[in-house]
């Protein structure tokens, strides 16, 4: 069974406006590869110069952020779900 | 673009400075960063002038060239313009030569700083078409959404999370606003937001209507400056949750002085966190320019923000401007609550308490030197957060309707202080 993983509205563009995208890989850094070789172009957008998750780009996996996991190295299994969400302001 | 965009240019991310049309946007779709508004400053300068702004009502919209709407605001006229009190007994306390309060505790209508940037979200909103209004909110934003929006006659839905104050969820109920209370912490609701803003074609106040929404911030500094005798102070104490007001405090004072309304100064922006959600105030001490999140836990619920959006920039300000950040634990959040309320007679919520609790210590640790003079932004209503504080201000003292008991209760407490 597959990954979903949730794509925000300013990359559908990228993704033929698909919402929910399905991925095998078994990280976080794995799925980002596999979504760059289905739809060229994403990497960039989620990654900096250095391979880093950009500065305004959030990744959750199952509502956790992968800063409080192992970042690009968090293990993804089956059934999971993976949101990328762009930061935004206060309450 | 729009024929008529006001005053206003285009959006414009901060990260790489692509521009985008001024529609209901809020990231740059290449690298995510945060899209703001620029303005045709050239035009603005030719009208807005000391007479002109000092001929207009005195509510936030006196400087509304510097305000992204396009036409006349629609919603909230009435907003700003608060007190901006000498706060000499305060001072005392805290051992500054000269201190004021920007008192926002008592923004129209409903009581915090979020007015200012509701009216200007809501009147954006309308001016692009929607009839749905909706935020994210730790509490105050939702009041604001809430209020306004039934004054406007718009359809409101306000996102908050479950464990809020009763005082806040009240405030956003009695409007007839759709209160959605999520099971979880500030940013989950926001996670949660970014989501549903993407589904549905609401304008969210913070989402896809944020480049409007955080410039209504500003108009907190222009007050400051003006009701100062247009100058720009020393030092300005700002309580950070996301870290957009501290932000939108410099720009202000960045406006102000670039058209010529307040002379060239050195100024220095603080920014004030509670202990239990710091990630800012950690990343400043310990010099870094990026921050760590963390999952917030602190009675300071209106800045209970982990990941903040705007802390990168916040981080930056401070730098920029020679300001120090620094956060305080829940019991002197209560202390700074108290010694507002008892030197000037402003009850504020624990933001506030944050602000006075932080200054404290800025002024302690001379990062803010005792002979300097000291703006502190207070932000939010003390009647909003009454959990917070129950049973630690003092009680009541019972008696029967008897004089013998009235006076053997002040006999008693002359013993007592004597």
């Amino acid at each position: 069974m597959p990954k979903k993983v949730r794509i925000p509205t300013p990359l559908r563009k990228l993704t033929n406006n698909e919402e929910l995208v399905e991925v095998n890989a078994a990280t976080i850094g794995e799925a980002i590869a596999e979504l760059q070789r289905r739809f060229p172009g994403i990497q960039e957008r989620l990654l900096d110069d250095t391979g880093a998750v950009r500065r305004f780009v959030n990744v959750y996996v199952n509502q956790e952020d992968i800063r409080f996991l192992q970042n690009q190295q968090t293990p993804v299994k089956d059934g999971d779900e993976i949101s990328i969400i762009p930061a935004i302001a206060g309450g | 673009m729009e024929k008529n965009a006001g005053f206003m240019k285009a959006l414009k991310c901060r990260e790489c400075g692509r521009e985008y049309p001024l529609t209901a946007t809020h990231v740059c779709e290449f690298d995510f960063g945060p899209l703001e508004v620029v303005y045709d400053y050239n035009r603005i300068k030719q009208s807005l002038i000391r007479p002109v702004i000092q001929s207009r009502p005195q509510t936030m919209w006196r400087y509304r060239e510097l305000l992204p709407v396009a036409g006349e605001p629609t919603v909230g006229f009435q907003v700003g313009f608060t007190p901006l009190i000498k706060a000499d007994r305060l001072a005392r306390r805290l051992g500054v030569r000269e201190l004021w309060v920007k008192n926002d505790t008592v923004n129209y209508p409903s009581l915090s700083f979020k007015d200012r940037v509701v009216s200007v979200a809501l009147s954006r909103a309308r001016e692009l078409g929607f009839t749905t209004v909706a935020c994210a909110s730790t509490g105050n934003l939702a009041n604001s959404v809430a209020a306004n929006a039934a004054a406007a006659g718009l359809k409101a839905y306000v996102f908050i999370p479950a464990d809020l104050e009763q005082g806040k969820v009240v405030n956003s109920l009695v409007y007839g606003a759709e209160v959605i209370g999520i099971k979880g912490h500030y940013d989950e609701v926001n996670r949660l937001c970014a989501e549903i803003a993407g589904k549905y074609g609401w304008a969210f106040v913070n989402v896809n209507m944020r480049p409007y929404y955080a410039e209504g911030s500003k108009s907190m500094g222009f007050e400051i400056i003006e009701q100062l005798g247009w100058r720009v102070p020393q030092h300005t104490v700002v309580p950070m949750a996301s870290g957009s007001l501290l932000t939108k405090v410099q720009k202000s004072y960045q406006e102000f002085t670039k058209l010529g309304l307040a002379p060239e100064t050195t100024y220095h922006v603080h920014g004030a966190q509670a202990t239990g959600c710091a990630p800012i105030s950690t990343a400043q001490k310990a010099g870094l320019d990026f921050f760590k999140p963390v999952k917030p836990n602190t009675i300071a619920k209106s800045l209970a923000i982990g990941t903040p959006a705007d802390g990168f920039y916040a981080l930056k300000v401070m730098k920029e401007t020679g300001g120090a950040a620094d956060d305080v634990t829940d019991d002197e959040v209560r202390e700074g609550i108290r010694w507002l309320a008892e030197c000037e007679g402003i009850f504020a919520e624990t933001a506030g308490g944050v602000t006075v609790g932080v200054a404290k210590k800025l002024i302690v640790s001379g990062r803010i030197p005792a002979n300097d003079s000291v703006v502190l932004c207070v932000t939010g209503n003390g009647l909003k957060t009454l959990d917070a504080v129950v049973g630690q201000v003092g009680r009541t003292r019972e008696i029967k309707p008897s004089l013998r008991e009235f006076e053997a209760l002040l006999a008693h407490e002359d013993r007592v202080t004597a």
